[in-house]
């Protein structure tokens, strides 16, 4: 396959941004698109030019590192990740544009690492269980209702590579702050922090700069691991009992 | 991505107990996981305009109901799901009391009149319509307040745009969702002309007092009020059709099993409303209300 890449090329976090083309002959179909990435980089470095910087670890799809615009689209056309994005869903002579998440929120580093430390935050606002578990408990000694263990593992399914708020137009992080909230709040376990966890988490999310949700539903559509709107719902459902639970 | 617990979570376990009492704990975001450096329980005290980013809620800083809904883009959201509702909520009343146009310019000024005798007499005579108008300008304001806030914060929180053009990828509603702000300051403008032309009467070709049935039909016999009015319908539908499913979401009704059934209610609320309402310049037109 040959290809005509058009890449956003920035050298730093303050520098000057531009697409910048590159032409790419003899792309498996078979390659991933992080693969094909990585040949034009042996490429670029051969002709002694800097390589594109993008993140990348586990390419298996369950880590959440990798993550760039294609075509438009976080993660490109299909519900996946782009490092288990794969060529054969490309044509011959395709122009590709390939572009970092763009949010406030994400401020750009390099090319198409984003600096994704917002979600960190968010995270350490709340996004964890203050009992001490230990080592994975007897199956039975907490007893989980099947619907809620059900509704706790589809929102755990979320890797936090920030593709919600890539296609969001408000740039908003409702879809990953509810997938942790709903995961740990319809536990047992994430009860005793229930109310503070979701008024903490989305207190901290507006701090980061993230836009309010006006329910597009484009997030629920780009995530690769699929973490359903209503979970926002749900979400929004706790912080409203909580607020009027502690707010004075 | 769920930090596991280290010495650093139990550090946050004691400074937790520490301020139960309050119902919220204390917890300063990421200040936690870098926390050895920052003096660990004293934190209330030292955190100032460096903990800005990352608010410190403590006793002291407990805060109101109002302050966790009018701050927060949730709570803001809450606003608009529940200002939109009671304006929906009017408007289907509105509606069914339109629609005594077709019944002739008795009844439709019966109507009107009986409006302003409700809650006699508790209420004196004209007390119930202004209670309702404050209500709704309430609801107007509150509405419009919160759109303008939210969209200026989506706006800076989205500073860049994409380069390759953007397909949405979610094809549900997409057209209605797209619009709700603009079709939102359509709907704002639409209700001043609304209000000048049927309420006041200023801009309406006969304006007479007390005849709203000839005032409708002298509106709906000229070509700019037709326009106007119907554009307006059609920006109505598309609003209600999102804004019904939204605020079921915003207010946290919304669920995977009750998706559905709010769609086809949104759906079917906008299609009464429009068309509804757009019979009434239609009628006008073809000579069934004169």
């Amino acid at each position: 396959m040959n290809l005509h890449l058009r890449i956003w090329r920035q050298p730093g976090p303050d520098a000057e941004g531009a697409m910048t083309t590159y032409e790419m002959t003899g792309v498996s179909p078979d390659m991933s698109f992080l693969e094909m990435l990585d040949t034009l980089n042996e490429e670029l470095a051969e002709r002694g030019e800097e390589p594109v910087a993008f993140d990348h670890d586990c390419r298996e799809g369950i880590c959440g590192a990798c993550g760039m615009v294609i075509n438009g689209q976080p993660h490109g056309p299909e519900r996946t990740t782009a490092c288990q994005l794969h060529m054969r869903h490309f044509a011959d002579g395709d122009t590709i544009d390939v572009e970092p998440w763009r949010a406030a929120a994400f401020p750009v580093v390099r090319d198409l690492v984003v600096d994704r430390s917002a979600f960190d935050r968010i995270i350490g606002s709340g996004g964890y269980v203050t009992a001490p578990t230990g080592s994975a408990p007897e199956a039975h000694a907490t007893p989980v209702p099947k619907a809620a263990a059900d509704t706790a593992f589809e929102n755990a399914e979320c890797i936090g590579c920030g593709a919600c708020v890539a296609a969001c137009p408000n740039g908003s992080a409702m879809l990953f702050t509810s997938a942790k909230v709903v995961h740990l709040n319809s536990l047992p376990q994430g009860a005793p922090e229930r109310e503070t966890r979701v008024l903490d988490m989305v207190g901290q999310m507006d701090a980061e700069g993230f836009g309010g949700c006006t329910n597009t539903g484009e997030c629920a559509t780009a995530c690769p691991k699929g973490i359903p709107l209503p979970s926002i719902a749900a979400m929004n459902r706790e912080y409203l009992r909580a607020a009027r639970r502690t707010g004075r | 991505m769920p930090r596991p617990l280290s010495t650093v979570g139990s550090m946050a376990l004691v400074t937790r107990t520490r301020t139960r009492s309050d119902g919220r704990g204390s917890r300063a975001a990421g200040g936690s996981a870098d926390g050895p450096g920052s003096g660990g329980p004293g934190d209330g005290a030292a955190s100032g305009a460096a903990a800005r980013r990352t608010p410190v809620r403590g006793a002291a800083r407990q805060p109101s109901l109002v302050t966790l809904v009018w701050r927060s883009t949730v709570g803001k959201k809450a606003v608009m799901a529940v200002t939109g509702l009671i304006m929906l909520a009017y408007l289907v009343g509105h509606l069914l009391g339109n629609l005594k146009v077709f019944f002739g310019p008795d009844d439709m000024n019966g109507y009107a009149h009986w409006l302003r005798t409700i809650g006699e007499p508790v209420l004196h005579h004209g007390w119930f319509i202004w209670l309702a108008r404050v209500v709704l300008l309430a609801a107007v304001v509150l509405h419009g307040v919160s759109a303008y806030q939210l969209s200026r914060r989506g706006g800076a929180a989205r500073p860049v745009a994409y380069a390759h053009p953007r397909r949405p990828r979610n094809h549900r509603g997409d057209y209605a969702t797209r619009t709700m702000r603009w079709g939102g300051v359509i709907l704002a403008l639409f209700l001043v002309w609304h209000l000048l032309d049927l309420t006041t009467g200023t801009v309406n070709p006969r304006g007479e007092e007390g005849h709203p049935y000839e005032n409708i039909v002298a509106t709906f016999g000229t070509w700019y009020g037709n326009t106007v009015y119907i554009v307006a319908m059609l920006a109505l539908g598309l609003h209600v059709r999102h804004g019904f499913w939204s605020a079921a979401q915003t207010l946290g009704v919304n669920s995977a099993r009750l998706d559905r059934g709010l769609k086809l209610t949104a759906n079917g609320l906008a299609l009464v409303l429009t068309a509804g309402f757009v019979s009434i310049p239609l009628a006008v037109m073809t000579g069934v209300v004169s």
